[in-house]
């Protein structure tokens, strides 16, 4: 490419010079996550053991897992506040198939394995990510008021299925053929939380589908410019409604992460966990009107969010102070990068020396 | 002071530039410019996209403060501390690119910041009045009730143009206010130019339409590279002195590429009508048009007259309400916009900015974003596959960029837009529809647009391209369509006058 460069140098993001501010402004989710580490392994000798470290990335693999999904619906410049509720309906759905299925006509009760429930809940959020997209992709319903409404609807189904109580058997018998729930969060596989193992697989995942897939080409420009990117063949309504249902299903696999963490299922489960979500996309550098973020960046921002919070409970800070410090961190996230897109305007962009005629 | 004409004070210096200059990091987007704004004449500034006209602009109205040199006001020098000084000191500017708010009525934009208040609430019925009066003054009929989102991009700029009217300004800034402007607009818009500068209003004006801004113009200014090259009074000055001093030579858009046989008909239009945007009247009635592989054919007409309907239907944005879309013998109607990418039928949209770049990603992936089935292997994009057609497409349309990581925004209007025609070419079209692509961009690199053109054409490429200016009728097309109200109003060769294609379109020549 360099021997095409017969413009004047202009001083770029990537070009080269050593520039603190600026390293500080782009790696700065990755610099807090190493001050947090050195502030809490300073306040307690616990905090930076193997063990801890491996139940706080557990912890972080449910928010993370959200946030990825949510990260691709930033990136095409849409919302998606209905994660929370998915995740607790998809735990309540997996418990109550755990429980077994009565079908009364016959008489009989099924109790379906381990992946059959699995299959089952995903495609649960698969479909309540494909109401959202297609209330939005196809009925132009905005982006926040379809996924406050599934909010809602979701949360209320699971708190109807359970009647507002908690499956707290997801075992599993032996003789019936449906245990190994366990290992969809609580077990470990080489020493390392499967939800955790889970997160860096979906994370791997996502990176791969947005760099080197048409797919992803198709979510950046679709933030980017919707118009733009419909005009040059891009399927526009086809990525909205797809990159919610990988939201939902993200969601689900958090849903079934979590309650076998928990080794329960409650309906209330994830109450709020989107706007975690949410924050930790932000922090990661995505701009919420689209088109810009990756998934180092939204990862790396689970990690702060997570740690943090953590932390200030190790260390014994009263869960009050660990709300506000939480909104503090998204607010400097924000702040933060208005200050690194603010500068490029995106309306005005700046005049290069003036082309030459060939 | 001691200019000879003194009847009035016209020509009375009021406001200077000494010196000025203005860089962006690396960039210098100025270098150290002098030049004097006269009462009650037109100074009009002429010169390529990135020559540093918007920028000196941008100063003397105080968006942005220059690096180095000083502003002279009536004799003192200042700096402005915002662009809401300038405006108290009778400095107001038109901007090239429009800044309405869309949702709020023409009458809430003309007084945007300005709102009359009567016991603290807001005089609807008294900014209403004075915004009719206004449009009356600029003869346009455009009741103030109406949405902003709702008007043709001609009357917002009207609209525009009557907000910097309705302060009253002892110096108003123009920036390419007619680039939405059918003829007969840019008339009126002349006359309250006159009107203005009569009133001892020191105008200051800035268009690519050269021959436009040189009937309006009493002093020129050229700039070139961010410095000032020439300057002169409208008396010692004609259209090729301009140029000359712009590009720093002489310049043609071409003509008809010619030796070689054009093959069947590629694209045909059968009595095809479109509805407008919001459904109240046809935009396109009954249109039939034929064009052959290698043809090159020019849409001319006013604002309004249908030529971006018409496009945007043949390239599938838009559902026809009848008639026929042939392409290769295969009817268009029922495909998607990216099946007719696919089948070799691409558009160059009219607004680059809104509906050809995504300003988030890079030159290069904005380059690829048409043909990304091009470099996908299997399931994965193949990154060396797409530099490859990345930097063929740059040599291809001789972008001038640091390379396809670069930004959109650190290039020029002119390259940006090669890059979206660069997009559309990636694609190995057999049919490249282009909406006024040269809106916008300077003569350079219309040029060379141009030449693009007419060198797919010998290729074998079908290409409609519309336009609002006479001059770039007559440069490559083999055959000029006039459009008029959603009809063809008159077809001609390329052996046609500027004269017969304006009667045609129902524009007034210019007296």
């Amino acid at each position: 490419m360099s021997d095409q460069s017969t413009a004047p140098a202009r001083k770029g993001l990537f070009s080269g010079g050593f520039d603190l501010g600026r390293l500080l402004l782009e790696g700065r989710a990755f610099f807090a996550l190493i001050a947090i580490i050195l502030f809490f392994s300073y306040q307690s000798p616990y905090y930076f053991t193997t063990g801890n470290l491996l139940i706080m990335s557990s912890h972080v693999a449910i928010f993370g897992l959200l946030a990825l999904g949510m990260l691709l619906v930033i990136l095409t410049g849409g919302i998606d506040l209905s994660v929370g509720s998915t995740l607790g309906l998809a735990g309540v759905v997996a418990g109550a198939l755990m429980q077994g299925v009565e079908i009364q006509a016959m008489g009989l009760t099924l109790y379906p394995s381990v992946w059959v429930v699995v299959v089952l809940t995903l495609g649960l959020g698969a479909l309540v990510g494909l109401v959202n997209g297609v209330l939005i992709a196809i009925f132009k319903v905005p982006a926040f008021v379809a996924t406050l409404g599934l909010l809602y609807v979701a949360r209320g189904i699971a708190l109807l299925m359970t009647n507002g109580l908690t499956y707290n058997n997801l075992g599993g018998r032996e003789e019936l053929g449906n245990t190994g729930f366990a290992w969809l969060g609580f077990n470990r596989l080489w020493g390392v939380p499967i939800g955790v193992l889970v997160l860096a697989a979906v994370a791997i995942l996502c990176s791969l589908v947005l760099t080197r897939t048409a797919f992803g080409r198709w979510v950046y420009s679709t933030g980017g410019n919707a118009r733009a990117a419909e005009l040059s063949g891009v399927p526009v309504k086809l990525t909205t409604i797809a990159v919610y249902m990988a939201s939902g299903v993200c969601a689900a696999i958090a849903g079934l992460v979590l309650s076998s963490q928990l080794t329960s299922a409650g309906p209330t489960a994830g109450t709020t966990y989107e706007l975690t979500a949410i924050a930790a996309v932000v922090i990661g550098g995505a701009a919420l009107t689209g088109g810009r973020g990756n998934v180092r960046g939204t990862m790396l921002g689970a990690f702060v969010i997570g740690f943090l919070s953590d932390g200030l409970v190790i260390i014994g800070v009263s869960s009050y102070w660990q709300t506000v410090f939480t909104g503090a961190v998204i607010v400097l996230a924000v702040l933060l990068n208005s200050i690194q897109y603010g500068g490029r305007g995106s309306r005005a962009p700046r005049k290069a020396s003036p082309p030459k005629a060939a | 002071m001691t200019a000879p004409s003194q009847e009035t004070g016209r020509g009375e210096v009021v406001l200077s530039a000494r010196n000025v200059g203005k860089s962006y990091g690396q960039i210098q987007a100025l270098k150290g410019v002098n030049f004097d704004i006269r009462r009650g004449q037109v100074t009009t500034l002429f010169g390529e996209n990135g020559a540093g006209k918007s920028t000196l602009m941008k100063i003397l109205s105080g968006v942005i403060s220059p690096s180095s040199g000083e502003i002279v006001l009536d004799g003192q020098t200042l700096r402005f501390a915002s662009a809401k000084e300038a405006t108290a000191r009778g400095i107001s500017i038109i901007h090239q690119e429009l800044s309405l708010a869309p949702n709020m009525s023409v009458r809430d934009n003309v007084f945007m910041g300005r709102e009359i208040t009567r016991g603290g609430a807001v005089d609807y019925a008294e900014e209403a009045r004075q915004t009719r009066a206004l449009m009356e003054e600029l003869e346009e009929d455009i009741d103030p009730a109406t949405p902003v989102e709702d008007l043709r991009l001609g009357q917002q700029q009207i609209v525009e143009i009557a907000r910097a009217l309705s302060v009253n300004s002892r110096i108003l800034i123009m920036d390419e206010p007619t680039s939405a402007l059918s003829a007969s607009e840019v008339e009126v818009l002349f006359k309250v130019i006159r009107d203005l500068t009569a009133r001892g209003v020191a105008i200051v004006y800035i268009s690519h339409h050269l021959e436009e801004a040189l009937t309006i113009t009493d002093h020129a200014v050229v700039l070139r590279d961010g410095a000032m090259t020439a300057s002169a009074p409208r008396e010692e000055i004609d259209l090729d002195w301009i140029v000359r001093n712009m590009v720093g030579e002489n310049f043609d858009l071409g003509s008809p590429p010619t030796g070689y046989e054009m093959g069947d008909a590629a694209l045909s239009l059968r009595g095809l009508s479109v509805p407008s945007a919001n459904g109240t009247r046809l935009a396109v009635e009954d249109l039939s048009l034929d064009l052959r592989a290698g043809e090159i054919v020019c849409i001319y007409g006013l604002m309004g007259a249908g030529r971006t309907e018409l496009l945007e239907c043949v390239a599938g944005r838009t559902a026809p309400q009848s008639g026929a879309i042939v392409f290769e013998g295969e009817d268009m109607r029922r495909l998607s916009i990216a099946e007719r990418i696919a089948r070799g039928l691409v558009l160059v949209p009219e607004d680059r900015q809104r509906d050809g770049l995504v300003q988030t990603m890079s030159v290069g992936q904005n380059l690829s974003l048409a043909s990304i089935g091009a470099f996908t292997r299997g399931l994965f994009t193949s990154r060396r596959t797409e530099r490859g057609l990345v930097d063929a497409s740059i040599r291809d349309v001789t972008i001038k960029t640091d390379g396809g990581g670069a930004a959109i925004g650190s290039l020029s209007g002119g390259n940006q837009q090669k890059v979206v025609i660069g997009k559309m070419l990636a694609t190995h079209p057999r049919v490249v529809l282009l909406d006024e692509p040269s809106r916008g961009i300077d003569i350079g690199a219309k040029a060379e647009v141009f030449r693009l053109l007419a060198e797919r054409a010998k290729a074998g490429i079908g290409v409609i391209y519309s336009t609002s200016e006479v001059g770039e009728c007559l440069s490559i097309a083999h055959r000029i369509v006039v459009m008029r109200r959603g009809r063809i109003a008159a077809e001609f060769g390329a052996d046609v006058t500027k004269e017969e294609i304006m009667a045609a379109s129902g524009e007034q020549v210019a007296a």
